[in-house]
């Protein structure tokens, strides 16, 4: 079984893998971390069997390291993600991601007349209650899992 | 002088509000003054409302600064396109401050953010409304002789009336007793309660409105039941009168009892009761002029004591 994962989605010598990713929440991670602006190689495993998930997803991103603040954005939409520095083939790090105090541009507001929604700015949200974000312009609440990204092209 | 923006009566603190209250007060024994002689102060009404607008334009005049700015957004380059940003920015070229009235929610809070002038938020969609709040504050003040230990009793349009959510959020200070008199449609939104239980503010919910319920009250705040909030209209018609204050209600109020309403009234309360002492709703829209004059001087930075200091006064 691990072989065939190993096949499916090769080892990298440098670089980060983004492991039990909710099938469902891949694409939204893929657009959060810019992965279509990258120019090293990236391999994505996309409905692979999990025990836990049932069906997870994994990203390898050769020779690409990320700031904690650009991880940390990811607990918006998987709060659950297990992360892995690689160097020279070998695990130097493993991390939990950690939701941010305020998160700037990344949360779109549910609130359709909120400025954010009809104004070329950037949205800013901050915890409210461990499990929600509070719009700091309208004040608007949003449950965590009702989150919904900005489309950052 | 340091000049401050106010966007909402959340960021002020008990100290805050009382320090604005004996501000009003002053202007209220001295309304004509010249001491903002020399200021500009800009108008922007991206919504129309005449009432608040006429009170923030009178409320400048009076302290003898110039009023430029625009009452219908149809006029300006908004309908061209032109963002809020824009408009922001070329006005704080002409003015010293900027008074604004915005449709969309948080455009105040963002307007803030990028002005280099002040900014007043005179209502910002469903969201704020500062000023209003402070002048429901003051008129609390003025007729009660306090703001802490009140029964203050809210009726209507609990809901999406956000002059009752300021007044609940600024009154957490001042250890109040809430009344929420609402049909179910319209009741007090579970966050707002949430907000007063881990404040330790107390409140009762009521869906009846009769002499009984009210006879607590030190503070009556009527407002207004829309019908567009209702998507049932069968339900309005069976609640709208159910919230319309009749003077034989008042047979069992406190002799201090006072009835507020933000105003426009439609049909919530008996065009009998105006001449009734407990009818306040008038006095209170003339303490709105009051309140905002000392809102156009904090935020330009002129202190209590510049104000009690002033040798400006006209009479």
């Amino acid at each position: 079984m691990n072989c065939k994962k190993q096949l499916m989605v090769a080892a990298i010598e440098n670089g980060t893998v983004i492991d039990h990713i909710p099938s469902e929440k891949l694409f939204a991670v893929v657009n959060l971390l810019h992965l279509d602006r990258m120019t090293s190689a990236v391999t994505i495993g996309y409905n692979l069997e999990s025990q836990e998930l049932g069906k997870k997803s994994i990203i390898k991103m050769a020779d690409k390291f990320f700031t904690d603040d650009e991880l940390n954005q990811l607990a918006v939409i998987c709060p659950n993600l297990t992360l892995c520095i690689i160097r020279d083939y070998e695990i130097v790090e493993k991390r939990t991601v950690t939701l941010p105090s305020e998160l700037r541009g990344i949360v779109r507001c549910a609130n359709p007349k909120c400025i954010t929604n009809n104004e070329p700015m950037k949205t800013l949200f901050h915890i409210h209650d461990h499990n929600a974000l509070k719009c700091h312009y309208c004040n608007t609440i949003i449950n965590l899992d009702d989150v919904q990204l900005v489309n950052n092209k | 002088m340091e000049q401050k923006s106010l966007v909402t009566i959340a960021d002020h603190s008990r100290e805050k509000i009382e320090y604005l209250i004996q501000m009003a007060q002053e202007f209220e024994c001295h309304p004509n003054r010249r001491l903002l002689e020399g200021k500009v102060v800009a108008t922007l009404f991206f919504e129309p409302s005449t009432r608040t607008r006429l009170s923030f334009e009178t409320a400048a005049n009076r302290l003898g600064a110039r009023v430029i700015g625009f009452a219908d957004p149809k006029v300006t380059s908004g309908t061209k396109g032109e963002t809020l940003k824009d408009t922001i920015m070329m006005v704080s070229n002409y003015a010293d401050i900027i008074v604004m009235r915005h449709y969309l929610e948080g455009a105040a809070r963002y307007a803030s953010e990028i002005a280099p002038v002040p900014i007043v938020n005179a209502g910002d969609g469903a969201n704020q409304h500062p000023s209003q709040t402070m002048l429901d504050l003051y008129s609390i003040y003025k007729t009660q002789g306090r703001l802490d230990d009140l029964d203050i009793f809210l009726v209507g349009d609990l809901k999406y009336g956000r002059t009752v959510h300021s007044m609940l959020t600024a009154m957490h200070h001042f250890n109040p007793t809430f009344h929420f008199i609402a049909p179910e449609e319209l009741a007090m939104p579970e966050m707002y309660k949430k907000f007063c239980r881990e404040h330790g503010i107390r409140y009762v919910e009521h869906t009846d409105f009769n002499a009984e319920v009210i006879s607590g009250a030190d503070i009556l705040y009527m407002t207004r039941v829309q019908r567009e909030r209702f998507t049932d209209l069968m339900e309005y018609e069976r609640v709208k009168d159910r919230y319309l204050l009749k003077l034989d209600m008042l047979s069992k109020a406190r002799p201090n009892m006072k009835i507020l309403h933000p105003l426009p009234r439609v049909n919530e309360i008996e065009y009998s009761i105006d001449e009734n002492p407990h009818a306040y709703y008038f006095e209170q829209a003339h303490n709105g002029l009051f309140a905002r004059q000392a809102l156009l001087c904090d935020a330009l930075g002129i202190t209590l004591e510049d104000v009690k200091n002033d040798k400006t006064i006209i009479d």
